[in-house]
């Protein structure tokens, strides 16, 4: 196989990771937004651990992205 | 990639080692700047009823202030001018960042990295300071099965070691992949002329208002982090 | 569709090409050095500015409208309690006064009503004995009148007996034979 071909394909593999964390991201904000419709009192309170829960999850897709870049242009 | 490119203004050595004045520099240098400056028209008039813009430095001041005593509690105050600047200085840049023919400084993982180690040493440092031995504590978790306890130990200890990193890759990443999104998206503007470019260029203009939201979450996230690890260090919280 | 993902293909296989060079500007090692250094100063001095001039001063301002307005508040605290005290003080006269005035009024009626009764029981005693004296005269007088009923009734019988009879008769013989009679 050509070696560049093979390096698009690998980039675009390693791009994968970012399913997940759209999955991870979209859990977060759909249950963050179930659980303020249920008791919209406590939701502001729990704003923080939103962002920190979706700050981690968005890191974990971004790692991929990393990789993808890397084998791109590295 | 050339918006990354490392830019060597006025070449400069100091001990052998290469101190350029460079365009990554020459941002920093303009931080530095404009956050002193800012404060201080801000709070020029040190009015008793803030105006607007003494609102923000003070909503800026009361907002870090809030989440140093909310995550560490009044113990961490003392820290608070650390993070305090940890976060400016990350805001800012990201800010400045988004400016078009500019240099984003937090798009490079030396700096990020170089940040987040300086947070891991410190705590680490306050950690043991405060403690001495007994911060090794933080990695025997209460209530683990002591069959368990070696793999945990060690889960512990690696998740431990790897904070710098992860700390310094999400923000580098978040930074350099939203610039080279909109890089791309440039180039389609480009790409597809004057009758296709539109749709690109209204996308365009939408993401950049998302850049500047992830530009002040991801300095918002690197200093919520850093307090976790501060009450981590401070408090000993067994989790 | 196909234009802009054959425009990204060409966007990105020319960032490709064009980087064939160097490579990701961020892992250039050759560039570690100078960030490195001017990271550090930047930060430090960033640190040192804000943490001896502006951190203290927003600081400053914000304890001074704190304490202002933790003075105005006991400030108005204070004024509340005086007005609350002013106004205990106020209900306290009015209800001293209330029950000063019931108590005068209370006395006045007393003292009327004392009064009239005196009053009442000395011209009553005084009509008593008026009536008494009245009683006594009448008395009096009807036992005169009946006293002398007997005189009169015994000149008559004498001149009676004297115009009948054409004898003398004394009232005193007169009276000597009607006292059995008028036993």
């Amino acid at each position: 196989m050509d070696p560049q071909a093979a390096k698009f394909i690998g980039a675009g593999l390693a791009c994968f990771a970012l399913i997940g964390a759209g999955v991870g991201i979209g859990n977060i904000f759909g249950n963050y937004l179930s659980g303020a419709l249920r008791n919209p009192s406590a939701a502001p309170g729990q704003f923080t651990n939103l962002l920190i829960g979706f700050a981690l999850c968005e890191a974990t897709g971004l790692f991929g992205l990393l990789i993808a870049l890397m084998i791109l242009f590295a | 990639m050339q918006q990354f490119e490392i830019k060597r203004l006025i070449p400069m050595e100091l001990f052998g080692y290469d101190v350029s004045f460079t365009n990554a520099s020459l941002f920093m240098v303009l931080a530095l700047a404009v956050i002193p400056l800012f404060y201080l028209i801000a709070m020029n008039r040190r009015a008793l009823v803030p105006g607007r813009l003494q609102s923000t430095a003070e909503l800026s001041y009361e907002f870090i202030a809030n989440m140093v005593r909310d995550i560490v509690g009044e113990k961490g105050m003392k820290y608070f001018p650390w993070i305090f600047t940890i976060f400016m200085f990350i805001l800012v840049l990201n800010l400045l960042g988004l400016l078009p023919y500019s240099f984003t400084v937090t798009s490079h993982i030396i700096v990020t990295f170089a940040l987040a180690a300086m947070v891991w040493l410190i705590i680490t440092a306050i950690g043991f300071m405060n403690h001495g031995v007994g911060f090794l504590k933080l990695f025997v978790p209460d209530g683990v099965p002591f069959w368990l306890l070696p793999i945990i130990v060690v889960i512990e200890v690696i998740s431990y070691l790897i904070r710098p990193i992860s700390h310094s890759v999400r923000l580098f990443a978040n930074m350099m992949a939203g610039h080279a999104m909109l890089k791309v998206f440039a180039g389609f503007v480009v790409g597809l002329g004057l009758l296709g470019g539109w749709a690109p260029l209204v996308f365009l203009v939408g993401f950049t208002g998302l850049e500047l939201v992830v530009a002040f979450l991801q300095a918002f996230i690197f200093t919520v982090l850093t307090c976790i690890y501060l009450n981590d260090a401070v408090n000993m919280h067994h989790h | 569709m196909i234009a802009a993902l054959s425009a990204l293909a060409v966007v990105v296989a020319a960032a490709a090409h064009e980087e064939k060079a160097g490579g990701l500007p961020q892992l250039n090692p050759a560039d570690f050095s100078p960030q490195l250094a001017w990271l550090a100063v930047t930060f430090v001095l960033l640190y040192l500015v804000l943490s001896r001039v502006t951190l203290p001063r927003i600081g400053e301002v914000l304890e001074e409208r704190r304490d202002r307005v933790q003075r105005d508040l006991d400030a108005a605290e204070r004024f509340k309690s005086d007005t609350d005290a002013a106004l205990a003080a106020y209900e306290k006269a009015l209800s001293d006064a209330r029950l000063k005035a019931s108590s005068m009024a209370k006395e006045v009626r007393d003292r009327l009503a004392a009064d009239t009764e005196s009053e009442r029981a000395r011209t009553e005693s005084e009509l008593t004995a008026k009536l008494t004296e009245a009683e006594q005269r009448i008395s009096a007088t009807k036992s005169k009148a009946l006293a002398s009923v007997d005189e009169i009734a015994a000149e008559t019988a004498s001149a009676v007996v004297g115009k009948l009879l054409g004898e003398d008769v004394s009232p005193a013989e007169v009276k000597k034979v009607m006292q059995p009679a008028a036993e």
